[in-house]
């Protein structure tokens, strides 16, 4: 809503040299968000005055039509001789009364005016249009043409009322009476704390039968409708200048006298109107749902199939308007300068269920001026008066008169009241207001107000927001000045600090950052062809994804199963940015369809739904664990002056994945595997242990080529991802202290030949459950393959070191314990001890 | 070795006289002067103090001697073993200071030299400053809730008094998730399925109202979603942090005396906060939340001479949304408005990291570049 200060001083006398950043921080400090203040006419300087055409030199010979004009300016040139402009603008003939800016002014943007030459000519001045004033559209695309009362030389500044400073306010939902100057000077007034003049405050003439007839047949839908009828209608009359100039400030665009009217009307009382022309109308008006099928043609022009839930205005012949959102085409006023100049209009000002209306713009995408104060909530008690204040002006304006029928539909309502103790808004406040200054504010703001200690407050019929004592206790704290409230800390209960899981995602995070990787923070959307490109089967259950209706882009309409493709772009992004050494990791949910979703039941708001009903929204929900992931390219380490460095691998990847897990603190089982997007011979599978059972906890190892193909990354990628939610459960809890020896330690090596299938992870195993508990530790130092172990197998070594609890060790103990060992490996997995 | 004198009659041994002892002492002596180097000095070493050098073979001889020749003979060749044990020790010494002095300047290196073998990870700080925010709340009595991304409306909108046709719905521009089994094409009506992207953590607050008696004090971090086109100052997925307390008697002056103990941590002592009366559905009385600004400290406002670039003068930092939780929202949370208050707090992190770390677009917090991410390292 924009309010210009000049028209709001109109209801309150503000103080003489208050400006409009006055009255922004006072209304700020009231709670209306006024964005900013607009200096209309800033800047500039006269002599800007009347002019009358004289003469009109057309010149011949430039790209465009270019005037030569004289133009009576009066005395306002010093000499009263008239003026040599010229000018460009071709809407304006002789003898018109035109607005002409004289050398030594200054336009808005500091532009001066001189005298020059153009066009082989000098001219004196320019003629001006409203842009060059910022004055905003006025439709014409040309120069203003003045009505003709005004004198030559009459200074045009004050006339045309270019010098203003205009309050652009966002009104938040709860405060829709702020979208009128009504509305706005009430909060100025309180403010201030000075008297408002209402414009609402009329007299009005009682309902009676004469009117124009009205048939509301859903009363709930409109419980409201007003309508006046004013004749003879001077079609010609045009709005007078102050009329165009607040509706521009104002920000609309002046259109023909009846609607500037009706739109003036709604600006200043926040009553939305609409005028009909009578000749158009066939028969009673109607309200009522629209039926199946039927059709509108709105305003603007579009044709509309309505919705049964539509609430539409008719005639005889169907439906006339869209309530509260836009009238139709068919009853349009009259254009004059077509030839339909309208004389006779029927004046509607009704008051529509909110609701109904925010549903019908949504359906419609209809957005309005009438439609966003109706969703607001309009003051039905001033639709009356609305009424009124149209006919007035129709007669003052364009010489009407006013039909003595007045038509008046109201359903019947009461007086809204709030009980509320009188101590209220200081609990909420946390500090002691009083009684006295309670009751001074909430009548302050039109409530009236009864009793003690509990005080019963009826809410003024413009304030549908105020329904609960907690609605009151704002407006006491902030007519009290929230700046003036003071801080106090209050005491929680002692607590028990971050969870294991939340404390699990801070140490992964950290585990990952101190191996090297980069943490990114991806969209969780994708598309199918992500999906594609990573290589997924068909019957893939990573392919079955939640959708979104309305995506952010058509291309990447679901969500996120698996994690990789996001971090696959951060990757090519940062690689084609020059930056090709890269290991980046994120975390966060993937979002898994279970196949049983249910569509929630709507619950009510009124009690605490029982622990059925939420179960219920629940199983609405897909499942979100939470994955870590990781990408790595390029080199892990560096060539340098420390030797060869080396370039990140599958290895790398797998290691990405054991540590997190070292951080859940789950033993984590790594087996070959063959899956997407991963290079079949360089895939392995994460399995953790929960209850008992394994569990598929994730995959790393080095990206198929096609893959690193499809989504255009380095060459030899490799990445991995894991299930966090997976790994806590599988964690082993607090950890037991090991029991350190200090006896020597006994070392023994061997090395295995086992067939290259074989995998070492099983060989490993076998070796420890082989060596017992002397074993204190393993550890692989080398793999050989070649011709002296023949082809299809492979050598593994291993370190074995054995230590016990309470003695030294003998060599014939720590020899017996690795030929368990091997013996064991023999056995598990075929190896042979190699040089044996 | 000469064979033991059994008759005790005194023998001389030749090596053992006084005179040839000292001869021997002091060509080891001269031996070890003269040695250059340390192995010159091992050679020197093995010939006059190994176990075959004269000194060595002739202190054999000492058992020749009659008892009373013994320990004369003894001590005598003691002094002069000790005197070249002495010296081969300080002179081993001397060189091997000589070698170290030599050595260690030709090992010398330029320490200097940039070693950057493995390239350094660091965590968003998008993450890092939403733990910092946890843990000043955590220091307080706070713990950290968490919940669902993809969220049931009931829980986002209708539990926080946001009614279906509110405009407030409109306004947060959902993204709504479609039923499952519906087409692609299908309408939204018909799409429908109760089920959205969150648009902020309240449901957190929700669901945490449900799970808990009160007094509830929690803080609730996380990803959230809006309609919106990603640009230097908006993106559709942002991180928001909100925090709910629920007790007997708490007031707004007790919100304001929280979020300004927030600001002082975050942002150092004695910045003041502003409330500014706004709407929110679920709080009432609701405002807009403004921090003194931390750089200018206010004093740019309405002062040309002094501009902030990061309060754009205006003195001022605009915050988040806060209020008294409606009482609709306690109600619907199963908790009794008329025994217990609270207030609520929510911000976006990835605004306060914009003016606490002077970042100027946004977009360098989505697109993962590594070169924005690593000067943040660990923590914030």
């Amino acid at each position: 809503m924009r309010a210009p200060l000049s028209w709001l001083r109109e209801y309150v006398d503000l103080p003489a040299g208050e400006t409009g950043r006055d009255v922004q921080a006072k209304l700020i400090a009231a709670g209306l968000e006024v964005e900013r203040v607009e200096r209309l006419g800033d800047g500039l300087k006269g002599p800007l005055v009347v002019g009358q055409v004289l003469t009109i030199e057309e010149l011949e010979g430039f790209r465009k039509p270019i005037r030569f004009c004289t133009v009576d300016v009066g005395t306002a040139n010093g000499t009263g001789e008239p003026q040599e402009i010229v000018c460009g603008a071709r809407n304006f003939s002789v003898g018109d009364k035109v607005v002409v800016v004289l050398p030594g002014a200054v336009l808005p943007g500091d532009f001066a005016i001189a005298a020059r030459k153009t066009y082989g000519k000098t001219s004196h001045g320019m003629i001006c249009s409203g842009e060059e004033l910022g004055m905003g559209d006025d439709g014409t695309h040309g120069i203003i043409v003045l009505p003709q009362e005004y004198e030559p030389g009459t200074d045009a500044i004050e006339l045309l009322q270019l010098v203003d400073e205009v309050l652009d306010i966002a009104v938040t939902p709860d405060r829709g009476y702020c979208l009128s100057m009504r509305g706005i000077a009430r909060e100025a007034a309180t403010a201030y704390g000075l008297p408002l003049r209402d414009p609402a405050l009329l007299d009005v003439p009682a309902p009676n039968a004469f009117g124009y007839p009205v048939k509301v047949a859903d009363p709930a839908g409109c419980d409201r409708f007003t309508a006046r009828t004013v004749t003879g209608i001077d079609s010609e009359a045009r709005s007078p200048i102050w009329l165009q100039r607040r509706l521009q400030k104002a920000g609309m665009r002046p259109i023909s006298l009846a609607v500037d009217i009706t739109n003036y009307v709604m600006l200043e009382l926040g009553q939305p109107l609409h005028a009909y022309d009578r000749s158009r109308l066939d028969g009673p008006i109607g309200v009522r749902r629209a039926e199946r099928g039927e059709k509108l043609t709105t305003l603007d022009g579009t044709k509309r199939v309505l919705d049964p839930e539509d609430l539409v205005i008719t005639d005889n012949r169907g439906p006339i308007g869209l309530a509260g959102v836009m009238g139709g085409a068919e009853t349009e006023i009259g254009d004059h300068a077509a030839g339909e100049g309208t004389t006779e209009v029927v004046i509607e000002a009704a008051h529509f269920d909110p609701v109904v209306i925010a549903r019908a713009v949504r359906r419609h995408k209809l957005p309005s001026e009438a439609s966003k104060r109706f969703e607001r909530g309009v003051d039905p008690q001033a639709a009356s008066a609305a009424a009124q204040r149209t006919a007035d002006l129709l007669v003052l304006l364009a010489g009407g008169t006013a039909e003595a029928g007045v038509t008046e539909f109201a359903a019947p309502s009461g007086p809204r009241t709030i009980a509320m103790r009188a101590d209220h808004p200081d609990r909420v406040a946390g500090v002691e207001y009083g009684r006295e200054t309670v009751v001074r504010h909430l009548q302050e703001v039109g409530c009236d107000v009864y009793g003690q200690d509990e005080l019963i407050v009826t809410v003024p019929s413009w304030r549908p927001d105020l329904t609960d004592p907690n609605d009151l206790a704002e407006e006491v704290i902030r007519l009290e000045g929230y700046e003036n409230l003071p801080a106090t800390l209050p005491a929680p209960p002692a607590g028990r600090g971050l969870t294991h899981r939340q404390r699990l995602h801070r140490r992964v995070g950290r585990a990952l950052a101190g191996a090297g990787y980069v943490e990114v923070l991806n969209y969780p959307f994708v598309g199918d062809w992500a999906l594609d490109h990573l290589g997924l089967e068909a019957d893939d259950p990573r392919r079955t994804t939640v959708r979104l209706v309305n995506p952010l882009s058509e291309a990447e309409p679901a969500l996120r199963t698996t994690m990789l493709p996001g971090l696959f772009t951060a990757l090519r992004r940062n690689d084609s940015r020059g930056e090709h050494d890269l290991a980046l990791f994120e975390t966060g949910l993937v979002f898994l369809p279970t196949g049983e979703e249910t569509t929630p039941v709507r619950l009510p708001v009124d009690r605490r739904p029982t622990d059925e009903e939420i179960a219920g929204l629940n199983a609405a929900l897909p499942r979100q664990p939470r994955r870590a992931a990781a990408v790595l390219a390029g080199a892990r380490e560096l060539d340098g002056y420390w030797g060869k460095g080396r370039p990140a691998g599958w290895a790398d990847a797998v290691e990405a994945g054991r540590t997190v897990a070292r951080e859940a603190g789950a033993e984590l089982i790594v087996r070959q595997d063959q899956r997407a997007p991963f290079h079949p011979g360089r895939c392995a599978a994460f399995y953790a242990v929960v209850d008992g059972a394994e569990v598929f906890a994730g995959s790393a190892g080095e990206l198929h080529p096609r893959v690193v193909k499809a989504f255009g990354l380095p060459e030899r990628t490799c990445a991995m991802e894991i299930d966090l939610d997976v790994l806590q459960q599988a964690g082993a809890g607090a950890v037991e202290a090991p029991q350190v020896s200090s006896f020597p330690v006994a070392t023994q090596d061997v090395a295995l030949v086992v067939d290259a299938s074989v995998a070492a992870a099983d060989v490993e195993a076998a070796l420890r459950s082989g060596a017992g508990e002397l074993l204190e530790s393993l550890r692989l130092f080398d793999v050989f393959t070649g011709e002296q172990i023949g082809a299809g197998r492979k050598s593994l070594a291993y370190a074995l070191r054995f230590r016990a609890a309470d003695r030294t060790l003998t060599a014939e103990e720590a020899s017996g314990a690795r030929d368990a060992a091997v013996a064991a490996a023999v056995e598990r997995t075929g190896a042979v001890l190699r040089g044996a | 070795m000469s064979a033991p004198n059994k008759s005790y009659d005194p023998v001389e041994v030749e090596a053992l006289k006084p005179e040839e002892i000292e001869r021997m002492r002091d060509e080891a002596l001269a031996a070890v002067a003269a040695a250059a180097d340390l192995d010159a000095l091992r050679e020197v070493k093995a010939a006059h103090a190994g176990d075959r050098s004269p000194l060595a073979l002739a202190n054999r001889e000492i058992g020749a001697l009659p008892p009373h020749a013994k320990a004369e003979a003894g001590k005598r060749m003691g002094m002069a073993r000790g005197a070249v044990n002495k010296a081969f020790a300080a002179r081993q010494a001397e060189l091997e200071a000589e070698r170290d002095a030599r050595v260690l300047v030709e090992e010398a290196v330029d320490v200097t030299l940039a070693y950057d073998r493995t390239p350094a990870g660091a965590r968003h700080p998008i993450t890092t400053l939403s733990e910092r925010i946890e843990d000043v709340f955590v220091a307080m009595g706070y713990e950290v809730a968490e919940g669902p991304e993809v969220e049931a409306e009931w829980f986002n909108f209708d539990a926080l008094n946001i009614a279906q046709d509110h405009p407030a719905r409109a306004m947060q521009d959902t993204l709504f998730v479609q039923a499952p089994g519906t087409k692609a094409q299908a309408s939204r009506h018909e799409a429908a399925s109760g089920v959205v992207l969150r648009t902020h953590t309240s449901p957190v607050q929700v669901r945490t109202m449900l799970d808990r008696e009160p007094p509830v004090y929690v803080i609730c971090p996380g990803r959230v979603y809006r309609m919106d086109e990603l640009d230097a100052t908006h993106t559709p997925v942002f991180t928001q942090v909100e925090l709910l307390a629920i007790d007997e008697g708490l007031t707004m002056a007790d919100l304001k005396g929280t979020i300004e103990h927030m600001v002082r941590s975050l942002f150092g002592e004695g910045l003041t906060t502003r409330l500014r009366p706004n709407y929110f559905p679920f709080t009432e009385p609701s405002a807009e939340l403004d921090m003194q600004c931390y750089v200018c400290r206010g004093e740019s406002a309405g002062n040309p001479d002094r501009p902030c670039r990061t309060c754009s003068s205006e003195g001022w930092i605009e915050l988040g949304g806060c209020g008294m939780v409606n009482p609709r929202v306690l109600t619907a949370a199963g908790i009794d408005p008329q025994k217990y208050s609270g207030f609520a707090f929510g911000f976006g992190i990835e605004r306060l990291l914009m003016f606490r770390h002077n970042v100027e677009d946004m977009r360098d917090m989505v697109e993962g570049d590594v070169r924005f991410t690593r000067p943040f390292g660990m923590e914030i």
